[in-house]
């Protein structure tokens, strides 16, 4: 199977007081055709590595290949293959979205009309408008649009979806989702897992310029121990139960006891949750709230580094 | 695809010329502000409003007579230049009027005037009232004074003052239109954007220049066809080579604001530059008036400044109608700083 990307302890430290180490040796490959994730947390080195890939960032020390090519001897071949959207750029306002895309367009020898690539991104009705007056939404798929008119095999996105409405996050996540479906490579960073999940076949979750993890969302998540979790908590009035005692109930693969509430990670909730049903009784245990779902990336993440992938906590539903 | 869609240097030249057309700040500070300045200026130092004639009375024969007379009257500021300075100040509008006593002529002086210039006008007048006035013994004859002209136009404040506004517009054209722009495409991850694709250096560098160059033609044009329109004032030097001059300033001033932006990262920096540029020339290059009305010990450093060159450069030709190549050191000078600034520019140009 060829690589889209290969990169091999890949090391950036900006000098300053005190210097950053933005990268401390991270490995990645990237599959053709496949949509890849970056996922971390802010400051994790998502943006450092990413811009490394792309050429834009000489690293302190590591190897980069793109499309089997090296930055070095090839740059012009690999920026003519490439698609990139930055983290934050803001197009020039006064130009219309049909300008804009018409004049990357002009700097690719080959690549789609950019009606075409326009009308990709859903942008048809808003060509004649001037950037200034376009959504936050609307100028991330004007950003897509541009960096899909050059045709390219690779495409990078950092952060596309971060600040949109969950329409805006769909929409994008389609535009993403049929560009990959015709064969071609996507790497993106997200800190949503969510999105990491609909869109990624696989995902690297980086934090302090390490990959801490990396799989498919599925297997990551089976790697925490079991899928599904169960989140109870007890009546104020009830003794505390031990962790050791409810390891030892059929299917569940760990427990963890925080205060009043309980968290056990299961591989099978039929079997687990009549078993804790009846322990509880047994022991004479009142229950106040339970709860059972799929694990999250983010789930992943807290049991990685016991911290939490984004402040608001909402997400994780 | 057509050749204009898939040219990256029209792209990006159009794209120039459309933002700043759509700007319609940039459009007046261009091109409307130095007209209001023009007009302003030009219509302000029209009429000496403290009624003070300055006259210069020069020859000889009954130099004394008319002397005495014109001491009567306190309005009028004599000066007796002893050499043959007197053209030049009547040129430069350093006085209004010339008295030349000369026996020869019916009424024993001529006067000379400059005939573009309001106060010269009244000047004579004035002179005439008080040479041939009552308290004149001998009875003036009928046919008053002989009056010369003086050839050639450019002794007027507006004559002086348009090549300054002129290198002023090329001056502040070039700052902001290379080192605002860039700085700010720069701030917008425009640039990062821009080399992230396969668009090549040089393309990205020519459409500045040439958005800047077609903006400098524009410029020049109209503020010399307003000047010719509405003031009357005619270039005294080839056309050609005020546009040849023209170009060589915006160069000049392309490559200064190219070194503005080159490493600049935020507004606030590059804003901050630009005014250290470009106050100090405001103030002492010669703008609004002579550069060498400074101190004699400033002048060295006040020569040195491009725009001090430019605006000698413009006016050599406009005035006296000069080459431009008698201004050798000036032209020298301004490609000194094009080029040198260019290529540092280039050198330390942060692209990312
Ligand atoms: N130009 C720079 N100079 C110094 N430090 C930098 C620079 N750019 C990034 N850093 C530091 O490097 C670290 C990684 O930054 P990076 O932008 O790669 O993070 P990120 O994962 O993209 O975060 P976010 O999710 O907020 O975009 C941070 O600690 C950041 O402060
Ligand atoms: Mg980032």
């Amino acid at each position: 199977m060829s690589h889209a990307i290969v990169c091999r302890e890949l090391v950036k430290h900006y000098p300053g007081k005190p210097p950053v180490e933005a990268v401390r040796g991270l490995d990645l490959e990237v599959r053709e055709g496949e949509c890849f994730g970056l996922l971390g947390p802010n400051g994790a080195g998502k943006t450092t590595t990413l811009e490394i890939l792309e050429g834009l960032l000489d690293p302190t020390s590591g190897d980069v290949r793109i499309l089997d090519r090296e930055w070095r001897t090839h740059e012009q071949e690999i920026r003519e293959a490439i698609g990139i959207s930055l983290q934050e750029t803001r197009f020039s306002d006064k130009l219309t979205v049909a300008e804009t895309v018409r004049m990357f367009r002009s700097f690719y020898r080959a690549g789609m009309a950019p009606a075409e690539a326009v009308d990709v991104v859903s942008l048809e009705e808003k060509a004649d408008a001037y950037v200034v007056q376009l959504s936050g939404g609307q100028r991330q798929r004007l950003a897509v649009a541009c960096a899909i008119v050059g045709d390219p095999r690779l495409l990078f996105l950092d952060e596309p979806t971060t600040g949109l409405d969950p329409q805006s996050r769909r929409q994008l996540w389609d535009i993403v989702n049929s560009f990959r479906s015709s064969g071609r490579t996507v790497m993106l960073t997200t800190h949503a897992m969510d999105e990491a999940e609909r869109l990624c076949d696989r995902v690297a979750i980086v934090d302090h310029g390490r990959v801490i993890a990396l799989g498919t969302p599925s297997q990551l998540i089976g790697q925490i121990g079991g899928e599904h979790l169960i989140d109870f908590s007890l009546m104020e009035t009830s003794q505390p139960l031990s962790e050791d005692q409810l390891q030892r109930l059929p299917s569940v693969r760990s427990a963890h006891a925080n205060g009043g509430t309980y968290r056990l990670a299961v591989d099978k909730p039929h079997v687990a949750l009549p078993a804790l049903l009846a322990c509880l009784q047994d022991e004479g245990r009142e229950l106040s709230h339970l709860t059972t779902r799929h694990g999250t990336l983010e789930d992943v993440f807290l049991s990685l580094t016991g911290r939490r992938l984004t402040e608001d906590a909402d997400v994780v539903a | 695809m057509s050749w204009r869609e898939s040219s990256p240097l029209w792209q990006l030249v159009m794209s120039r010329i459309r933002l700043f057309l759509r700007e319609p700040s940039a459009v007046f500070w261009v091109y409307g502000f130095p007209l209001l300045m023009l007009v302003a200026l030009g219509t302000a130092f029209r009429d000496d409003p403290q009624e003070r004639i300055m006259v210069d009375v020069v020859g000889s024969g009954n130099r004394e007579t008319v002397l005495e007379r014109l001491r009567r009257e306190s309005r009028f500021q004599i000066a007796t230049p002893a050499d043959d300075g007197w053209r030049k100040r009547l040129q430069y509008g350093k006085t209004d009027l010339v008295v030349e006593a000369d026996a020869a002529t019916p009424v024993g002086y001529r006067l000379w005037e400059e005939p573009r210039r309001a106060e010269s006008r009244l000047a004579r007048y004035a002179v005439e009232a008080a040479l041939n006035g009552p308290a004149t013994s001998t009875p003036g004859p009928a046919s008053g004074p002989e009056v010369r002209r003086l050839e050639g136009a450019g002794s007027r404040y507006i004559d002086f003052l348009l090549p300054g506004m002129i290198g002023m517009g090329l001056m502040g054209g070039g700052v902001w239109g290379v080192g605002f722009v860039l700085a700010d495409m720069r701030v917008r991850k425009l640039l990062k954007l821009f080399i992230a694709t396969p668009m090549r250096r040089g393309d990205f560098l020519a459409s500045i220049l040439i958005s800047r160059v077609t903006f400098t033609v524009l410029d020049v044009v109209f503020l010399i066809a307003v000047g010719a329109w509405v003031f009357d004032v005619r270039c005294q030097g080839s056309y050609l080579e005020l546009g040849l001059a023209s170009l060589m300033g915006a160069a000049c001033f392309a490559g200064i604001g190219l070194l503005i932006a080159s490493r600049a990262q935020t507004i606030e920096t590059v804003s901050g530059l630009m005014n250290l540029v470009l106050l100090p020339m405001w103030v002492f290059s010669g703008v609004f008036f002579s550069s060498e009305r400074f101190p004699a010990a400033i002048q060295p450093v006040v020569n040195l400044l491009p725009l001090t060159a430019l605006n000698q450069l413009l006016r050599g030709i406009m005035l006296e109608g000069a080459s431009m190549f008698a201004f050798w050191p000036q032209l020298l000078l301004l490609a000194g700083y094009g080029v040198g600034t260019f290529f540092v520019a280039l050198k330390i140009f942060r692209w990312r």
